[in-house]
């Protein structure tokens, strides 16, 4: 594991480097204007068939994705002025990844929603969330009867909360549907997407019964100021218009030990986040010892998202 | 070689002479594919946030469409086996009629899932070796290969019937034989795949019913042979081809029993989601009576159940299947029947509610319409040219120069062909 971190590191380093240089340059090539505007665009004439022949995630090397990388990160930096990072990290050995939510703790506020949109950069206009707050009536668990556009103070007496995102199920419907594998499983039990092999097809939106999938219709637009640059190629980079994307348990972050925006953003403690393989870990510790609850539990998706009680 | 360039050129010649009515028909044709092409590119230049679909509602009018498709290219197996297995002499002279609906439904399918995807432009991603084809996991997947399938099925029997009978051969039954039974199997996958592909969703109640398969083949049985019968009354008027009052009556008789059986399944459906009342009867609730006051696809859908019923009734009762007009226009209502409980009528309502409770409705675009019309009249472009191609060499009027002008394996049953 320290081994691979450390080519991984080493890596970032060289991507960060070639990124920067590329940066630099593109930023030359604007200063001198509109003479020089050509020169640029044959430049970026050859990104098009690069893009559009670049293979599977899992069938690039190392070379191939530090080019691409490269390439993407001077896309944004020509398109938003914004100097971007963008890193592959790998899931870890030894982790399986799972969520647990405190129902009863859960005030509906909707910061986690709010915060996941920053650190995702999920388009702002159309406005895009991974995260659906449920106003539930008390005394039923059933969705159907439940608000997703309430307004006012939260929490009221009749109601309680509950946030839904991707479940990221061992079984995942999502995954068995997409027609050209642009969607999988990783080892650390997280789903991904290959924004650029994704044709689509809006099979896996159909399939998934958690409503965890979002489509950008239209492009997907982010205020260059709000952009978060510490990306992930399989998770918060900038997206294309026309590919599904969905919540990634922030991998970008949690890969590398930290928690996820919408944990962080949590004023209530609710959200416990974890590795489901160590004893220790605090959501392993919620599964064991509390009541939980499995959302959709018939569709026999078997998530490593629970909700409790407690 | 030679033969096939005669071939393609004699085609070319056939489909450009025709009389003022055929021109008009194509110049009709031609307004809605070149409005349906402006509408398609302004949708790949824009994407489809030019079509009012959403993450509640993610397929609409195209899928809707392409499942309504599919179940069209009945009108190929459902001539071929009384054709080819029951040996019926007046099915037998229309087969090729069948098959070439068949491919023309094909071709629509594939456009409007074409026209449905995000990237279009990125189909290579389908393709085994140079992409990456989900096969056996994605029922997607298995579309992709039922339907290009059937479509070279198709196109390939009746290529080589027509230019073996364009060259004055007798078709030799070693060559396309076995690919036709080929394809009798293989139209149990064209009618059920699709099935599947909603079926097989288990977070989706109101398409995960086992009778959805035998839904898709009944309708299918309806939809399929009441086109065809359209399809040769107008052949049968307008280009002189000798269509025999009893194969309009054999496929009356097969609508007349699957529209049964149809509204049959139909019913079921709609007691075993309605008497129980559980959660997961919310979508079919939705569509037949509205839910918590969202009812727009409420008329749309009774619309198509009163049209099935008056079809099936048209089609079983003698004093009003004996009257053509009547028949024409009880085909016609058929076919739209099924076209709305099988396009829209099933797939929006299978989105709404979501899975998690919200209702959000769903309408086609103006954009929406426009490809949908414009994919339609490149279908009944291409049905109307490949019948201008086929019509005459059935005929025997049409032939390499040098064959001689007589019809060729009219009677399966004295063994002609």
């Amino acid at each position: 594991m320290s081994e691979d971190h450390q080519n991984d590191d080493e890596r970032e380093a060289v991507v960060e480097g070639v990124g920067k240089a590329q940066a630099s340059r593109r930023r030359f090539l604007q200063v001198l204007g509109a003479a020089t505007a050509t020169a640029a665009t044959s430049q970026a004439d050859a990104a098009p068939w690069e893009e559009y022949f670049q293979q599977h995630y899992k069938r690039l090397t190392d070379e191939d994705k530090r080019e691409i990388f490269a390439r993407l990160e001077a896309e944004v930096q020509d398109k938003y002025g914004v100097a971007v990072h963008i890193s592959d990290p790998k899931p870890i050995d030894g982790v399986e990844f799972a969520y647990a939510l405190n129902l009863q703790a859960c005030v509906g506020c909707r910061r986690c929603e709010y915060a996941c949109a920053q650190e995702n950069n999920t388009s702002r206009s159309p406005e895009m969330h991974y995260i659906r707050v449920l106003q539930m009536d008390k005394g039923s668990l059933d969705v159907e009867r439940s608000n997703t556009t309430y307004e006012g103070a939260v929490p009221t007496a009749e109601h309680y909360y509950q946030p839904v995102q991707c479940h990221q199920c061992r079984d995942a419907p999502c995954v068995r549907a997409c027609p050209v594998n642009a969607t999988w499983a990783e080892p650390d039990g997280i789903v991904v997407v290959d924004y650029n092999w994704c044709i689509g097809c809006r099979y896996c939106e159909a399939a998934c019964p958690y409503f965890a999938r979002r489509f950008n219709y239209e492009e997907p637009t982010v205020r260059p100021s709000e952009i978060n640059p510490d990306q992930g190629y399989l998770s918060n980079r900038l997206r294309p218009r026309g590919v599904m994307e969905k919540c990634t348990y922030c991998l970008h972050r949690t890969r590398k030990g930290l928690m996820p925006a919408c944990l962080e953003a949590c004023p209530t403690g609710s959200r416990k986040f974890g590795n489901l393989l160590d004893p220790n870990s605090e959501v392993r510790q919620v599964i064991e010892t509390k009541r939980v609850y499995i959302l959709h539990e018939d569709a026999g998706t078997n998530p490593r998202f629970y909700y409790y009680f407690g | 070689m030679r033969d096939f360039i005669a071939f393609v050129r004699s085609s070319l010649g056939a489909v450009m002479h025709g009389s003022s009515a055929y021109y008009r028909w194509l110049a009709f044709l031609g307004v809605w594919m070149l409005l349906g092409c402006a509408a398609a590119a302004w949708q790949f230049a824009n994407g489809l946030g030019v079509s009012n679909l959403t993450d509640q509602v993610p397929w609409g009018v195209y899928i809707a469409n392409f499942s309504f498709l599919v179940g069209l290219a009945a009108a190929s197996v459902l001539v071929v086996i009384p054709a080819y297995v029951y040996r019926d002499a007046a099915l037998y002279d229309v087969s090729i009629l069948g098959e070439l609906l068949a491919v023309a439904a094909m071709v629509m399918s594939l456009l409007f899932i074409v026209v449905d995807l995000g990237h279009p432009e990125l189909f290579w991603h389908l393709l085994p070796m140079l992409g990456i084809l989900n096969f056996p996991q994605s029922m997607l997947a298995w579309d992709v290969v039922v339907i290009n399938g059937y479509l070279f099925i198709n196109a390939y029997v009746v290529s080589y019937l027509l230019f073996s009978k364009y060259c004055g051969r007798v078709p030799n039954k070693r060559w396309y034989f076995p690919v036709l039974l080929l394809g009798v199997v293989w139209a149990v996958g064209i009618h059920t795949i699709p099935a599947f592909l909603y079926a097989s969703l288990g977070g989706r109640p109101f398409w995960h019913s086992a009778v959805l398969a035998p839904r898709f083949l009944a309708s299918a049985f309806v939809s399929g042979p009441s086109l065809l019968i359209i399809a040769l009354t107008v052949v049968r008027d307008q280009m002189h081809f000798p269509v025999r009052e009893e194969a309009l009556q054999r496929l009356r008789q097969i609508v007349g029993v699957a529209a049964v059986f149809n509204l049959f399944l139909t019913v079921s459906e709609i007691f075993v989601e309605i008497y129980p009342g559980t959660s997961h009867s919310a979508s079919m609730r939705y569509i037949l009576v509205g839910l918590h006051g969202h009812n727009l696809l409420v008329p749309y859908i009774w619309t198509g159940i009163a049209l099935s019923v008056f079809a099936a009734v048209v089609f079983l009762a003698r004093p009003l299947y004996s009257r053509p007009k009547l028949l024409l226009v009880a085909c016609a209502s058929a076919v739209i029947g099924v076209w709305i409980e099988k396009g829209m009528g099933l797939v929006i309502p299978g989105f709404i509610p979501t899975s998690l409770g919200e209702i959000v409705e769903y309408s086609p675009s103006f954009i929406e319409f426009c490809v949908s019309a414009g994919i339609w009249a490149i279908g009944a472009f291409l049905y109307t040219l490949m019948l201008k191609v086929a019509v005459p060499i059935e005929l025997g009027t049409l032939r390499r120069p040098g064959a001689p002008n007589e019809r060729i394996g009219l009677d399966p049953v004295r063994g002609a062909a």
